[in-house]
């Protein structure tokens, strides 16, 4: 099992910056992948490399400001949770996780990569704190 | 009278797979007139020994901990130093052709640039600079690129899939199901990466990285200046050269490597008597990076599957000579070739049946770090007496020589001299040891070293990690003993020699700037 972590400290709110990810339906605006579809509790997200994951929604919790998903039906990926939480540091300040578990292993580098390249996207958003 | 600049890289090549070098199965003539017409370097020494590291130490000039690629999977920052950019920024002609790497292979995200190009269909991207100028990728304004296989996105990748997909599947899988290096056996003995490969000769991606260079060069004006860097891929793994090229060399008419210790119980000894993640990996309990396959067990290699091995690398050296000669040729036939300084090298070696190993990893002994290295001075620039030099060096000297050959200062922020001349130019240039780290993190499995080779000794320090606290660690007077089988490090009798590699190495090697940049991949 792969498991990578990723954070990042934004100069904004904790519920501005979940306001903007929590979203499931726009991961497309922050992450790097092309397209994004929600049905229900499943989404299909598209990479710029043409592959399309299919994902279980698992958690939006807008108390606790936590997203939690999981790649299914892909023959390669045997488990997989992914969880991305933004805590707040201060009322103009927070943190963003973005945890990965993984099967196989190396798939969490790849992805960890994506997450590093998406919380760039978040820092030149709404700043580094 | 232009300048010209051939870089010759080959990947994962031992020293003693040259005749130069002493080798006697391989039949290189190419490469062995450039090392009787240049200065032939006996040991050469990467700053790391696996090819991203390796690889960004011989563009930027600089030492891993300064350039940051502390292990493969972490790429090369864009706007990083590279002699490519200075010599394109000064007017010459830049391309690389064949294998880069200095940014990860898996990217499934297409966060690469090189990854991009052959999509793209551009010969390279040009980013802005902070003062409005636009820039080719870190200074190489054509890049054709290729890695061992038949895979991914990269230019030859793509040429076979349009050209002949019935080929994609001929060359060995280099990766399993599971993403990791492919532990598959084949050929006669059944030994890892090895395989009987039908693709013609024609499409196999050494002839492929010959070709692209020809042409490349062929396009060339008689008046430019240019530097061109033809990287093959070969003989790294996977080890299936075609088919058709195996009536070159029988493995069953190999001799075993000198480094092969063929009793068991002595090779354990000595394998035990240096720190503890050589042991751990020859018996399959501590595999700490993606350098080998997690699922091979080394213990369980054979002596034929050696001579397999090493039969498969003879031929892949082959054909890579002969590659050498068709450009070199082509040199000739424009009338260049004694304007063109030619550089050849490599970025690591290969255990090859070393201590019972194959692959590469945290091993910092001449299986890996003695590297072929040679500099074939263009004679109508400078008359240089052929010679070798026997003082170590490091590829970290590259930048700066290509500069020298240039006519450019030494860029600021290169950390080593350009090549010597000779032995005695070494001495008077300040070429005094050579340092080479090792840094790997596998999900909490973490290995670093640091070494210093300097005259005849080699002293490796193991800092904490998974498996040492800190105080093992790996001492070999190179001249007593070249197989490196007598760790010297704990022998009360040497304590004053190791202490002052130690406090040598400690003093000049670079701090490493923090935080440590993330790995993006496996490789």
């Amino acid at each position: 099992m792969g498991s990578v972590r990723r954070h990042a400290i934004l100069a904004a709110s904790a519920s501005e910056v979940w306001a903007f990810i929590g979203r499931p339906e726009a991961l497309h605006e922050w992450f790097p992948t092309t397209a994004t579809r929600v049905e229900g509790d499943k989404r299909w997200v598209t990479l710029p490399s043409g592959i399309v994951f299919e994902e279980q929604i698992v958690l939006v919790d807008n108390d606790l400001r936590r997203f939690q998903y999981s790649i299914i039906g892909n023959p390669l990926i045997t488990q997989h949770l992914g969880t991305i939480d933004v805590i707040p540091i201060t009322d103009r300040s927070c943190i963003v996780v973005y945890s990965t578990n993984i099967d196989p292993e190396v798939l969490g580098l790849a992805i960890g990569a994506a997450a590093g390249d998406g919380l760039r996207t978040l820092q030149e958003k709404f700043g580094k704190a | 009278m232009p300048r010209r600049i051939l870089f010759i890289t080959t990947d994962q090549q031992r020293y003693d797979a040259l005749g130069c070098n002493g080798g006697r199965v391989a039949r290189t003539p190419a490469v062995d007139e450039l090392a009787r017409e240049g200065i032939r370097y006996t040991r050469a020494i990467p700053s790391n020994v696996v090819c991203m590291p390796s690889r960004s130490t011989m563009l930027t000039g600089q030492h891993v901990a300064t350039h940051g690629v502390w292990m493969n999977g972490v790429a090369l920052p864009v706007d990083a130093p590279s002699i490519a950019m200075d010599l394109w920024r000064n007017g010459y002609r830049t391309a690389l052709i064949g294998k880069a790497h200095f940014e990860p292979f898996l990217d499934p995200f297409a966060l690469f640039t090189e990854n991009s190009l052959a999509t793209l269909g551009e010969e390279t991207v040009y980013r802005e600079t902070a003062d409005g100028r636009l820039e080719p990728h870190r200074g190489f304004e054509h890049l054709e690129l290729a890695t061992h296989n038949g895979m991914g996105p990269l230019h030859y990748a793509k040429w076979l899939r349009e050209n002949h997909p019935e080929a994609i599947g001929m060359l060995y899988p280099i990766l399993n199901a599971q993403l990791q290096v492919n532990e598959a056996g084949g050929g006669d003995t059944g030994a890892p990466q090895v395989k009987h490969n039908p693709m013609p000769r024609e499409w196999y991606h050494t002839d492929w990285v010959a070709d692209r260079a020809v042409s490349w060069i062929d396009k060339q004006n008689n008046d430019d200046d240019w530097f061109c860097w033809v990287s093959f891929p070969d003989p790294h793994h996977a080890w299936d050269p075609p088919m058709s090229e195996l009536h070159r060399v029988n493995w069953r008419d190999l001799d075993l490597p000198e480094g092969w210790v063929d009793d068991p119980v002595e090779r354990e000894r000595i394998l035990a008597s240096k720190p503890a993640h050589w042991l751990g990996w020859y018996h399959g309990t501590f595999v700490s990076n993606y350098e080998a396959p997690a699922k091979w067990i080394p213990s369980t290699l054979t002596a034929d599957q050696v001579r397999e091995v090493n039969a498969m690398v003879h031929i892949q050296n082959e054909l890579v000579d002969e590659a050498v000669a068709r450009i070199i040729a082509t040199l000739r036939a424009k009338g260049w070739y004694d304007d063109v300084d030619v550089v050849f090298t490599t970025d690591h070696g290969e255990f090859q049946g070393d201590f019972g190993l194959l692959f590469k990893g945290p091993y910092h002994v001449d299986s890996l770090m003695r590297l072929p290295l040679i500099w074939r001075p263009a004679p109508s620039r400078t008359k240089v007496a052929p010679t070798t030099v026997d003082t170590p060096v490091g590829l970290v000297s590259l930048a700066a020589t290509f500069a020298e050959i240039a006519g450019l200062r030494r860029p600021s922020y290169t950390e080593a001299e350009r090549l010597p001349l000779s032995d005695s130019e070494a001495n008077a240039l300040g070429h005094q040891r050579v340092l080479t780290e090792w840094d790997s993190v596998l999900f909490g499995k973490i290995v670093s070293l640091r070494t210093i080779t300097r005259g005849s000794w080699v002293c490796t320090a193991t800092l904490p990690g998974t498996v040492h606290d800190g105080t093992d660690g790996e001492l070999y007077n190179l001249a007593d003993d070249p197989l490196q089988h007598v760790n010297l490090w704990h022998d009360p009798s040497h304590r004053a020699v190791r202490d002052d590699l130690l406090d040598d190495m400690w003093r000049n090697l670079p701090t490493a700037s923090a935080p440590r940049r993330a790995c993006d991949a496996p490789v």
